[in-house]
C-alpha cells in the first residue's frame, strides 16, 4: 500500500457517491472540451486557405451587393493575379433543413483561384465550363443527397426565384464531384454558372456578392486592399476588402458571439460542479474526521494528512476531466468527418486549458477540506463518535 | 527495572468560559519498562486524559512528561507525531479501524510512517496478523468482521511497528466477556512473552486482573494496588 493506494480506498469509500461526483465532473469537461474544439474550428476558418488571398465586399456589410463591373476594375489593379466573385444562393435540396451551401460563381476564374484547393478531374472540370447549368459539388454533400455525375436535381433557393419557372427550384446538372486537395481543406459547398444566376433571378442581376482576389505576394495583400477601397470611395457601393480568413470569420460571427457562449455555458457548468464537488468532499471530509484523528495519532504528521486530502480531490477531478478530455477528443474528431469542419479538434492549448481547469477544480474543492483536516486536533476528532 | 516514561508535577485544566476546571494537579507517576498498568477511576477522573498525555496527543498544562530520556512536553507537533510513530501502539475502545481498508492494509497503515520496503511491510502485517490469529481474515473489511475480530485486528496494527509502549483505551468496553478475555490474555501475552510496556484505561475490575499493577485515579491523585 501507498499513499496513492490510501487515496484511491478513501476516494471510493462510497461508491455511490464517488461515482455521482465523477459523472458531473465528466459531463462538464466533455462539454468544455467539445465547445473548446468547436471555438477552435471557428477560429481556423479560412486557415486552410491561401495567405495571398483578399475577399472584397460591400462596406456597408457582406448581404449587400456590389455591381459586376467592380470586377474588371479590381482586376486591373497592380499585384492582382487573379480575382473572382460569388454569390450567396442560400440553396437546399427537398428539405429547408437539408442546407447546401451553394454559391454563384465566374467559373474560370473561380476554379482558377482555387485551384491548390480542391481536386477535380479534368474531363469533369470542362464538363462543368461547359454547361451553363453545371454544378459542382463536394464530395460529402453528393454522398449524403446520393447524387452521381450526370444527375440532374432542383435546389431551391431561400433567396431567388428563377423568373424562367416563376418558382425558387432551380434545376442543375451534376458535372463534377470535388474533393478538398489537402487533409485540412473542405468542400462542403457547391458552385454553379454566374450567368446562369443573372439572366434567371428576378432581381439583382448584374450584381455580385463578394470579389476574391489572388495577389502576386501576401506582403502586398494590404496596399493592395488599401488602393482597391480607395478606388471605390465616395461611391454609391463603397468597398471592404480583407483577408479570406477574416472574411470567413466574420461569415461565421453571423451565428453569434461563440466565445461568449463557450464561456457562458462552460462557466455555469463549472460554478455548478465546483459548489457540488466541494460540499460533497468537505462533507466527506467532516464524515471522515474521527479517521483522520485516529490517523493522526499513530503518527501522521498534520502536512502528509492535509496532501492526502487535497490528493482525494485532485484524485477525483482527475479522474473525471482526463477520460472527458479524450472522450471529446474522439468526439470532435467524429464531428469533423461527419460535419466536415477542418479546424475542429481538441489542439493542445485547449487541452493544457482543460488540464488547468482540472487542477484548478481539484484544489479548491479540496483545500478547505484539507486545510480543517491539518489543524483538526487529536483530543477532539477521537472524542467524536 | 528502568523507567519507560513518567509524569513530574503534571498538571491538565480546561478552561471554560470564565470557569478553570482541574483534572489533576502536581500529578507523579513512573512506569517501568515492561509493565502492564490498569488505570481506574470513576467517569471523569482522568483517565482518558491522562492516557493522551502520554501518548503525546494532548498537552499538560504544567510539568514534564519524559519517556525513556526524551521530553515530550518539549517537542513541537512533528516530532510528537514521529515519536509516537516509532514507540506507541494505540489501542481504543471502538477499535478505529479505516472502514475502506482491509484488515492487512489497516495493519500496514502505521509501516507507511516507517522506511521499510514493501516486501518487509508485507512480512510484518502477516506475522502481526499471525499473532492474533487473524491471518485467514487478512482480506477481510471491517464490516465483515465482529467486535472481538475488529479489536484483534486493532491490536495487530498496534503492534506491527514494534513499539515499545502500547496504550489501550477501555480495550473490552464494547465486547462480551468471554471475547474480553481473549482480548485481554492476548495483551498479557504481549507483555510477557514481547516484553511490551501496557498502560490500559478501565472500568471493568475483571479486565484490570490482568495487569501487574493497577492505579486508581481519584480526585487527581493515584492510589496504587496491585493486581490479584
Amino acid at each position: 500500500m501507498s499513499d496513492f493506494t490510501l487515496i484511491l480506498a478513501n476516494l471510493f469509500s462510497r461508491k455511490l457517491r464517488a461515482a455521482l461526483m465523477l459523472v458531473a465532473i465528466f459531463f462538464a469537461f466533455l462539454i468544455f472540451g467539445v465547445l473548446a474544439g468547436v471555438q477552435n474550428g471557428f477560429d481556423n476558418i479560412g486557415d486552410s486557405g491561401s495567405e495571398n488571398r483578399l475577399v472584397t465586399t460591400n462596406k456597408i456589410n457582406f448581404t449587400q451587393p456590389l455591381p459586376l463591373a467592380y470586377i474588371s476594375r479590381i482586376r486591373s489593379v497592380e499585384g492582382v493575379v487573379g480575382a473572382s466573385h460569388a454569390n450567396w444562393f442560400g440553396g437546399y435540396y427537398q428539405d429547408p433543413k437539408n442546407l447546401v451551401m451553394t454559391f454563384a460563381v465566374d467559373p474560370e476564374s473561380y476554379l482558377n483561384i482555387y485551384a491548390g484547393d480542391v481536386a477535380l478531374a479534368a474531363d469533369q472540370k470542362a464538363a462543368f465550363l461547359a454547361d451553363r447549368t453545371g454544378l459542382l459539388v463536394g464530395r460529402k454533400i453528393a454522398e449524403k443527397n446520393g447524387w452521381k455525375v450526370g444527375d440532374r436535381i432542383p435546389l431551391n433557393s431561400n433567396i431567388y426565384t428563377n423568373k424562367n419557372t416563376g418558382k425558387q427550384s432551380w434545376e442543375f446538372t451534376i458535372s463534377g464531384i470535388v474533393d478538398p486537395a489537402r487533409e485540412d481543406g473542405s468542400t462542403d459547398w457547391a458552385i454553379f454558372h454566374y450567368d446562369y444566376f443573372s439572366e434567371s433571378v428576378t432581381f439583382g442581376q448584374n450584381t455580385i456578392g463578394y470579389v476574391i482576389i489572388e495577389t502576386a505576394d501576401k506582403a502586398l495583400n494590404m496596399k493592395i486592399a488599401k488602393v482597391i477601397d480607395e478606388m471605390f470611395a465616395n461611391s454609391p457601393a463603397e468597398t471592404a476588402t480583407d483577408t479570406e480568413k477574416a472574411f470567413g470569420q466574420a461569415f461565421a460571427a453571423q451565428l453569434g458571439n461563440i466565445t461568449l457562449v463557450i464561456t457562458l455555458v462552460v462557466g455555469a457548468a463549472f460554478f455548478t460542479i465546483l459548489m457540488i464537488v466541494g460540499n460533497t468532499m468537505f462533507m466527506a471530509v467532516r464524515e471522515r474526521t474521527r479517521e483522520i484523528g485516529v490517523m493522526k495519532t499513530l503518527g501522521f504528521p498534520s502536512g502528509r494528512i492535509f496532501k492526502l486530502v487535497l490528493g482525494e480531490s485532485l484524485m477525483l477531478s482527475a479522474i473525471g476531466a482526463l477520460p472527458a478530455l479524450a472522450a471529446s477528443a474522439g468526439l470532435l474528431i467524429w464531428m469533423k468527418k461527419t460535419v466536415g469542419m477542418p479546424g475542429l479538434a481538441l489542439t493542445a492549448p485547449y487541452v493544457a486549458l482543460g488540464v488547468g481547469i482540472m487542477l484548478a477544480l481539484g484544489l479548491l474543492t479540496g483545500l478547505i477540506p484539507a486545510w480543517n483536516a491539518l489543524r483538526l486536533n487529536i483530543v477532539t476528532a477521537l472524542g467524536r463518535q | 527495572m528502568t523507567a519507560l516514561i513518567s509524569i513530574q508535577g503534571g498538571a491538565k485544566r480546561f478552561v471554560k468560559g470564565r470557569e478553570t476546571i482541574t483534572i489533576f494537579d502536581h500529578l507523579d507517576m513512573t512506569i517501568e519498562q515492561g509493565d502492564f498498568i490498569a488505570i481506574m477511576g470513576p467517569s471523569g477522573s482522568g483517565k482518558t486524559t491522562l492516557l493522551n498525555l502520554l501518548g503525546g496527543i494532548d498537552r499538560a498544562t504544567a510539568g514534564s512528561i519524559s519517556f525513556a530520556g526524551q521530553r515530550l512536553d518539549q517537542m513541537n507537533e512533528g516530532q510528537l507525531s514521529a515519536w509516537r510513530a516509532a514507540n506507541v501502539g494505540f489501542i481504543f475502545q471502538f477499535y478505529n479501524l479505516m472502514p475502506a481498508l482491509n484488515a492487512a492494509r489497516n495493519v500496514e497503515l502505521p509501516l507507511l510512517l516507517t522506511s521499510l520496503g514493501a516486501g518487509e511491510r508485507k512480512r510484518r502485517v502477516e506475522t502481526a496478523l499471525k499473532i492474533v490469529g487473524l491471518a485467514e481474515r487478512a482480506k477481510h473489511f471491517p464490516r465483515e468482521m465482529s467486535g472481538g475480530q475488529q479489536q484483534r485486528v486493532a491490536i495487530a496494527r498496534a503492534i506491527v511497528a514494534d513499539p515499545r509502549m502500547l496504550l489501550c483505551d477501555e480495550p473490552t468496553g464494547d465486547l462480551d466477556r468471554k471475547t474480553a478475555d481473549e482480548i485481554l490474555s492476548m495483551l498479557q501475552l504481549l507483555n510477557k512473552e514481547m516484553g511490551k510496556t501496557i498502560i490500559m484505561v478501565t472500568h471493568d475490575p475483571e479486565a484490570a486482573r490482568y495487569a501487574s499493577r493497577v492505579l486508581h485515579l481519584d480526585k487527581g491523585r493515584f492510589v496504587e494496588q496491585v493486581a490479584a
